[in-house]
């Protein structure tokens, strides 16, 4: 619950390194704190301002417009439930009425062992799998009001571990190797691209 | 109709459990096009996707040699940006190209990239989707260490990265200049254009190109087979096959890779290869052609052919190639309300028509749909319509910098314009209808 550990400030600078301009790594910066602490905290924001070169003001300015970022603690599931039109055509929102019962919160809240929060979500592009859900962005497909059930009473059982906790997202990371890396392009770079050059020279 | 002689370009490898590995894609013709292009000027390259006419498949259906050409002459450096932020509601197939083939995806970002002088590409993916994003990763840094992305590419002078990024959820950012205000780590709101029309003045002020994940996918087969090989397929507006995601009351709901112009709306929905019919054989009551942004459409559209100058003309869009099938059985109202309800989540605030407007036209379908509704609502709810898109006509005009203000008028005006008498009972008939008394929500007023 802070700042970033020192493993993550050197995976934050490597996708710093990737950008013409640091500020565009915030968001997968935010999305590292994210991953560390659950939510994102104010330390960690701090922390990548500094690293990013702006002020901590203009990294909450930037997070705060998007969903996924969240600034409190919420569970350690995020269970999104679509209820946008595939959906709702399909039961969506009699599913989230489910598992506000079986759950017994609302959407936006936390069942008070922390270990879900529930929302109703827009469309999630699974829509010829209606109704659908998310548990930390994994996807489950057609689900009945049994099939959710079961699902809770798996992932209270910590039976379902192939499911992280709330803030990792994707465990695959891209990897730029030195040796075969082109390099950064900044606006400053204002060079004819080499392979036009070389081509226009051939065909004259 | 037939399909069966109809190739599949972007859904080849689809059935492939591991159609999302180097060793399937280059097993199956993979990387070939990229081998052909170093082979041929870059200029040449360009022009095999101009004789493809290959429109964009975000949801303007610009074409993608047209909006390449548009970048200024001598002014460097481009950039390439990837729209993989699929949002709109009933959208579902660039996940499908994500998750499935990213090599397919990788090797058309560095067609493009070749083509049009582009130094440096960003992939942006929408934030929800982690798994889309773990298989371009892995993808990506299988390619780089095969040698064909990054420095020297396949021992040529053509050297590009390739950059994964990606989002936080926001709809809005599907929005070209949104996208790019995300990529400059800033609040995705749109920008005025002119003067950024990001091919002039994009990411950081420079000529960039935003092409869509399905629209980039197309083009390694564009550049094996030939841009010709590629118009000669579809119709004369739209050419080549296009992916269909048919949701809602279908008995068989899928995505499917379909030729432009010689399918119509009514093959996808009912034939028995694609959606196979309504649900229960009900009746059709309407459905959405092209995602949520999109007019809906009726019993008498069916046979319009998938081409985008034909629905266009009818009133509606191919958008983003999202059908979304009504039965009889829906209550449009409710329907209305639920994608009205998304805009107004969406709207990013910027502009005061869509921020303000869209919240009331939520708002007032709310009461209506709780039995709360007054006789002036559904005159309100077009006059509201009427400043975010003024004479709600289509193709609509905006007060608003991006379509999403609009977006939201479509919705309204179907629903209205065919079953405002479900408008009209709930609220002749609002005491029956109200479940129970809000407590939140003070008591309607009657004006007079």
């Amino acid at each position: 619950m802070a700042r970033l550990t020192a493993e993550n400030t050197e995976l934050a600078l490597e996708i710093i390194g990737r950008y013409p301009r640091p500020k565009s790594a915030l968001i997968p910066l935010l999305h590292l704190a994210q991953e560390q602490d659950g939510h994102v905290t104010e330390a960690a924001m701090s922390h990548i301002a500094e690293l990013v070169g702006v002020s901590a003001a203009e990294v909450l300015g930037t997070a705060s417009f998007y969903e996924m970022f969240k600034f409190e603690p919420v569970g350690r599931y995020m269970v999104n439930i679509c209820t946008n039109i595939a959906c709702q055509l399909m039961g969506g929102e009699e599913l989230l009425e489910h598992a506000e019962s079986t759950l017994g919160i609302r959407p936006g809240q936390t069942t008070e062992d922390g270990l879900f929060t529930l929302e109703d979500v827009e469309c999630i592009a699974a829509c010829t799998e209606a109704p659908c859900l998310q548990v930390n962005y994994r996807y489950f497909h057609k689900i009945t009001n049994p099939e959710f059930d079961q699902l809770i009473v798996d992932l209270r059982s910590g039976a379902r571990n192939d499911i992280p906790p709330h803030g990792t997202l994707a465990k695959v990371r891209q990897r730029i190797p030195a040796d075969r890396r082109a390099g950064v392009v900044t606006p400053e770079d204002t060079a004819h691209p080499v392979w036009l050059a070389s081509s226009q020279e051939a065909q004259s | 109709m037939s399909t069966t002689e109809v190739p599949r370009i972007i859904t080849s490898r689809f059935d492939d459990q591991d159609g999302h590995t180097l060793a399937r894609y280059e097993a199956t013709g993979g990387y070939q096009a990229l081998r052909k292009a170093l082979g041929m000027a870059p200029a040449a390259v360009f022009d095999e996707v101009k004789a493809a006419s290959l429109l964009g498949r975000g949801g303007a259906g610009f074409p993608a040699g047209v909006k390449w050409g548009l970048a200024p002459a001598e002014v460097w450096p481009r950039y390439l940006v990837v729209n993989g932020d699929e949002s709109e509601p009933g959208t579902y197939k660039d996940r499908l190209l994500m998750e499935r083939d990213p090599h397919q995806l990788i090797e058309g970002v560095l067609l493009a990239c070749y083509a049009i002088g582009c130094g440096q590409a960003f992939l942006y993916v929408r934030g929800e989707m982690p798994f889309a994003r773990e298989r371009i990763a892995a993808a990506l840094n299988d390619a780089y260490a095969a040698g064909y992305v990054g420095r020297n590419i396949l021992g040529s002078d053509f050297s590009v990265d390739v950059v994964l990024s990606w989002g936080a959820g926001a709809y809005i950012v599907g929005e070209e200049t949104a996208l790019i205000e995300s990529l400059e780590g800033n609040r995705g709101m749109p920008r005025l254009k002119p003067p950024f029309f990001p091919a002039a003045k994009g990411l950081y002020m420079q000529p960039t190109i935003v092409n869509n994940v399905e629209t980039l996918a197309n083009l390694p087969w564009i550049i094996s087979n030939g841009g010709e090989a590629f118009a000669a397929l579809g119709a004369e507006t739209s050419r080549g096959t296009r992916m269909f995601a048919v949701s809602g009351h279908v008995k068989n709901p899928g995505v499917f890779e379909v030729e432009y112009g010689v399918t119509t709306f009514r093959d996808l929905i009912f034939s028995p290869q694609y959606g196979g019919g309504i649900r229960n054989d009900n009746a059709i009551k309407a459905f959405i052609p092209g995602g949520a942004s999109a007019p809906w459409f009726f019993e008498e559209h069916l046979d319009l052919p998938l081409e985008k100058v034909t629905v266009d003309r009818a009133g509606s869009m191919l958008g983003s190639g999202a059908i979304v099938v009504m039965d009889e059985t829906t209550d449009a109202v409710k329907a209305c309300l639920r994608l009205v309800r998304f805009f107004s989540r969406e709207s990013c605030g910027k502009c005061t028509p869509c921020r303000e407007g869209t919240t009331w036209l939520e708002k007032i379908l709310q009461r209506i749909l709780d039995g709360y509704g007054r006789p002036s609502d559904l005159a309100l709810l077009m006059d509201v319509c009427d400043n975010i898109s003024p004479g709600v006509t289509w193709p609509p005009k905006q007060t608003t910098i991006c379509p999403l203000g609009p977006s939201a008028v479509s919705p309204i005006a179907s629903a209205m314009e065919r079953f405002r008498s479900e408008f009209d009972a709930r609220i002749t008939q609002a005491e029956q209808t109200r479940i129970s008394v809000p407590v939140a929500f003070p008591k309607a007023v009657t004006h007079a």
